[in-house]
């Protein structure tokens, strides 16, 4: 099996995003259910760097590299995780807070304890 | 003109900044006055560039312009739907921002502006979304109205409801976009692109689809349909919808999940169209069960509701999966249908849940069994709401019957049952919830013996928006429902209207080169009003005799599956995308 | 649904999707290879605008206009936290205490915060020039200022960071992005348009035209939204307390930090 380190990456992406996903429907805990969506969102950025590697490559960065002189891996999944990160974070920020208030209003965290919604 | 498609996002968002650097500072009265303004200014922009959307304008921000036909900078598609979508969202926009107007007490005290700047930023996020020619810009503007629609939805966070809703709706949305996320990426890994026309041009140029190209396609629309509440990734929304504020709710069950469905047709028709995407009958298969499936679910579900707003919103469910079965044709007449229908559908939905508000802020309650009867005074509330029931029926001329109609015409067959049926059914509880509501008909529903237990979310304990009860309806609370039931008639009802839609899509995806004509024909006349006549007599045997069509104890385990547990619903989600590669999977055992 | 029943439906839709997932993965390129050809136009682009930074041209050159999204996405979820993490009708806000802080930290975050604070400037400063940026500045800029509250207390804290201050500082920086792009579109030929400013020296401070400007203003709003996110999760931790609840509750904030987690 020569191609597995051909895929190897992007398998790990697949396993990170599924992981996340049975953590996610199986949480007792909101916050951990949080942190299992994050998990889901750092497959993402592990395919995005993944597709974006050229062998021997180095970053896209020509400070103090002359260009031309290396292959560089491409900048333009760089920026696409970077704002992957951001968008992240800034879920991950208000889901806290409304968990926040979920602890508050419904006195649990335990999505198995919340029954309002239903039918 | 092509220039000025960015600042349908810019313009938005300066509005959103202003106010919240002002916010604290300025009274409430100044907020919404220029949240109002700004929203306005942007849906006169997006009128100004619609009505010069022929041929499509194309922009590329940044002033990137292909060279040799490619360029590294980001395509904006400024086409009749994109921008009748942009025109539509900045429409209900200010109605909502109206309709809030000295009603809806935004908290947090002493920061007027919060709330119409957020409304603003969702105003942006969809108009960004709807312009967006970029896949990977899509997904920007389509998290941030994600982003805006849970902070709206968790708005009134002292209501245990409000915050449970608003964090199933963050979840599994959230899991939705990080799908489409990967999906992207498959599509990058193969192409080499982000533009969407250039992701369909390379994958036409690699060859026949193969598994790469189906994940694409099911995690894609994963993301999109999660939007759009299809079946089975529809859950979060009744959650979301009976707890949001209700100018929120107008916004929500009016647009954004029409531009989930906006979307699957914008990737559809550009990416995976070619001989490299997936082969017609695979996506008709697809988004024809998953859209007949949606349509009875949500009608049934909507049937069973005495919660006012679950009711409302699962009558969106039922529609989006008519709006699905529409551009599953494939064809420019199903486009040309759901375009309409959409449009109909803003104008009647927006203002059912205009006036539900009403009720709430008066009553405070939102339960068709404790309002039976209660809502009597309240005539001219009680004539917008039977209007809006009979629009979402379709009783011709309402946009909503056109649309239906044409699209009824596209589908054909056995599936215009599916058409008639849950028109039928939503618009028949709509209309029992108005008979007994406003007009106190029928025997008061009894609760039965041990209902405590009942698997069922009532619309009571509901707090009002207001600050007090209201002991007078203001006029800018029936004003905007009557303005939005006007646009939903004038969309059928005034000749050329119906033309211009199906010359704007005709533009947008065959260049023009096929025309279609769109006008009431007798079929689609007659159609219309057997489900209206079906929905007042379901509305009325429901109201004399409630025994005879209240759910039965086989329908408590399709209740059973809108449990409130976030876990089920991700769960679901997990079975939609199987369900969706398996339906388009001969796509790649044939190629 | 009983747990039994969904791990069922996981378990299927799980391994469906996981099946569909691994037969795409074998048909993706293979890891490493050289074809790239929208990040080859990127590099290319980038070097012809005078950006030694690649990643940095294409977020606020090439494609500005995501990264517009991004900063609003933040900006949102920043208004957002500020409404849903709000003091509600039942709650009251208590006095933070005084905190005792053991010398040897006090001293060592007295130290480090200047330290810290530079170094989010100084990454936010050379942006296009290498690795970092505005996003990246941002917070070490904002997460330095917090080193404060380790050091000292949380009063120390609140004297450094008026909320409302940062809160109009994060709505500035916004505005900031938002006209430079207008001004592309008024004098220049596009909406976000590099074209207003000269591109410089390479691989200097003031090269790559407007690129340093928006990777300003970025910097600027990631520091104030992440000092007002902290302070609406802290105020949670800290200061908010149930109507009833004793004050003293709130006596010691350090010890309140998981609370609000």
């Amino acid at each position: 099996m020569t191609a597995v380190p051909h895929v190897l990456p992007y398998l790990v992406a697949v396993w990170v995003f599924l992981a996340g996903a049975y953590g996610l429907a199986t949480s007792r805990n909101l916050i951990h259910a949080v942190g299992c969506l994050s998990v889901c969102q750092a497959a993402t950025y592990v395919l995005l760097l993944a597709v974006g590697y050229r062998d021997g490559a180095t970053a896209p960065v020509f400070s103090d590299v002359e260009p031309g002189t290396r292959p560089v891996v491409d900048p333009v999944v760089q920026a696409l995780a970077l704002t992957d990160v951001v968008v992240g974070a800034t879920v991950t920020a208000l889901l806290l807070a409304l968990v926040v208030q979920v602890a508050k209003r419904h006195g649990t965290v335990d999505p198995d304890e919340l029954t309002e919604l239903r039918g | 003109m092509r220039h000025l498609l960015p600042l349908l996002v810019a313009v938005p968002l300066l509005g959103a900044a202003l106010l919240a650097c002002v916010g604290r500072v300025v009274p409430r009265a100044f907020a919404e006055a220029v949240g109002c303004a700004v929203s306005a200014g942007t849906a006169a922009l997006a009128v100004v560039l619609l009505l010069d959307a022929s041929p499509p304008l194309v922009e590329w921000a940044g002033g990137w312009e292909p060279v040799a036909g490619h360029s590294v900078g980001i395509v904006l598609v400024g086409d009749g739907p994109g921008l009748g979508m942009a025109a539509l969202v900045s429409l209900l926009t200010p109605a909502a921002l109206a309709y809030s107007w000295r009603s809806f007490d935004a908290p947090p005290r002493g920061n007027a502006g919060s709330f119409p700047a957020l409304v603003l930023l969702f105003q942006a996020g969809m108009c960004g979304f709807a312009i967006a020619g970029d896949l990977f810009n899509a997904f920007v503007w389509f998290e941030l109205m994600s982003v805006v629609a849970y902070a709206l939805t968790g708005h009134r966070v002292e209501e245990a409801r409000a915050v449970q809703g608003a964090l199933t709706f963050a979840v599994v949305n959230s899991l939705g976009a990080y799908a489409l996320l990967m999906g992207i990426a498959l599509l990058y890994a193969r192409t080499g692109e982000l533009a969407m026309a250039e992701i369909g041009r390379e994958l036409d140029a690699y060859g026949p689809p193969d598994a790469l190209v189906l994940a694409g396609f099911v995690l894609v629309l994963t993301g999109l349909l999660v939007k759009a509440a299809a079946v089975p990734f529809h859950f979060w929304l009744p959650d979301a919808h009976a707890v949001a504020p209700t100018p929120v709710c107008m916004l929500l069950s009016g647009v954004m999940v029409e531009l989930g469905v906006f979307g699957v047709w914008r990737v559809l028709g550009t990416v995976f169209s070619g001989p490299g995407g997936l082969p017609a009958a695979d996506v008709e298969r697809a988004l024809m069960v998953l859209g007949a499936l949606t349509a009875a679910i949500g009608a049934l579900m909507c049937w069973y509701q005495r919660h006012i707003k679950r009711l409302l919103a699962y009558s969106t469910i039922a529609h989006t999966g008519l709006f699905l079965l529409g551009i599953g044709t494939l064809t420019l007449e199903g486009d040309d249908g759901v375009a309409l229908y959409v449009v109909g559908h803003a104008g009647v939905k927006a203002a059912l849940f205009a006036c539900t508000g009403i009720l709430l802020d008066r009553f405070g309650s939102v339960d068709e069994h404790v309002l039976h009867g209660r809502a009597r005074p309240l005539r001219g509330v009680a004539v917008l709401f039977t209007a809006g029931a009979l629009g979402l029926a379709g009783l011709p001329p309402f946009g909503t019957a056109l649309g239906k109609s044409v699209t009824e015409e596209a589908v054909g067959g056995p599936l215009t049952v599916v058409y008639v049926l849950a028109s039928a059914v939503t618009a028949g509880a709509v209309l029992r919830v108005a008979a007994r509501v406003f007009l106190g008909l029928g025997p008061r529903p009894q609760e039965a013996a041990g209902d405590e237990g009942a698997y069922e979310t009532t619309g009571s304990g509901e707090e009002p928006e207001t600050r007090q009860p209201l002991s007078r309806v203001p006029d800018t609370m029936t004003a905007v429902p009557a303005v939005l039931l006007a646009g939903a008639l004038a969309a059928g009802a005034v000749p050329g209207f119906a033309d211009a839609v199906a010359r704007a899509m005709s533009e947008a995806t065959t260049a023009g080169l096929v025309q279609t004509s769109v006008h009431w024909t007798p079929v689609g006349v007659a159609l219309g009003l057997v489900s209206t006549l079906l929905a007042v007599g379901l509305a009325a045997v429901a109201v004399v005799r409630p025994k005879l069509l209240a759910p039965p104890a086989r329908a408590l385990p399709l209740r059973r599956l809108q449990s409130g547990h976030v876990g089920d619903y991700v769960a679901w989600l997990l079975v939609g995308t199987t369900v969706l590669g398996v339906l388009a999977l001969p796509a790649v055992l044939t190629g | 649904m009983n747990p039994r029943t969904r791990l069922w439906l996981v378990a299927t839709g799980g391994a469906g999707l996981a099946a569909l997932l691994v037969a795409a993965c074998l048909r993706l390129p293979r890891f490493g290879g050289d074809r790239h050809p929208y990040g080859d136009r990127a590099v290319h682009a980038s070097l012809e605008r005078h950006t030694a930074n690649t990643v940095a041209s294409v977020n606020f050159d090439q494609r500005a206009f995501d990264t517009l999204g991004e900063m609003t996405i933040l900006f949102a979820a920043v208004l957002g936290c500020v409404v849903l993490l709000r003091q509600t009708r039942d709650e009251h806000r208590a006095h933070p205490e005084p905190a005792d802080v053991a010398r040897p930290v006090r001293r060592y975050a007295l130290l480090v915060l200047p330290v810290a604070l530079l170094t989010g400037l100084y990454v936010v400063a050379h942006g296009q020039l290498s690795p970092g940026g505005g996003f990246q500045g941002g917070v070490v800029a904002a997460t330095a200022l917090h080193v404060l509250y380790l050091g000292a207390d949380y009063r120390a804290l609140e004297r450094v960071r008026p909320v409302g201050a940062y809160e109009v500082g994060d709505a500035l920086a916004t505005s900031a992005y938002l006209v430079t792009g207008v001004a592309g579109l008024i004098g220049g030929t596009a909406f976000l348009a590099n074209t207003l400013l000269p591109y410089g020296t390479f691989n200097t401070l003031s090269s790559g035209g407007t690129v340093p400007l928006l990777n300003a203003a970025v910097g600027m709003e990631v520091a104030c939204a992440v000092v007002v996110l902290l302070a609406g999760f802290l105020d949670q931790a800290v200061e908010i307390v149930d109507e009833g609840e004793d004050d003293d509750r709130a006596g010691d904030g350090h010890h309140h930090e998981e609370r609000g987690k």
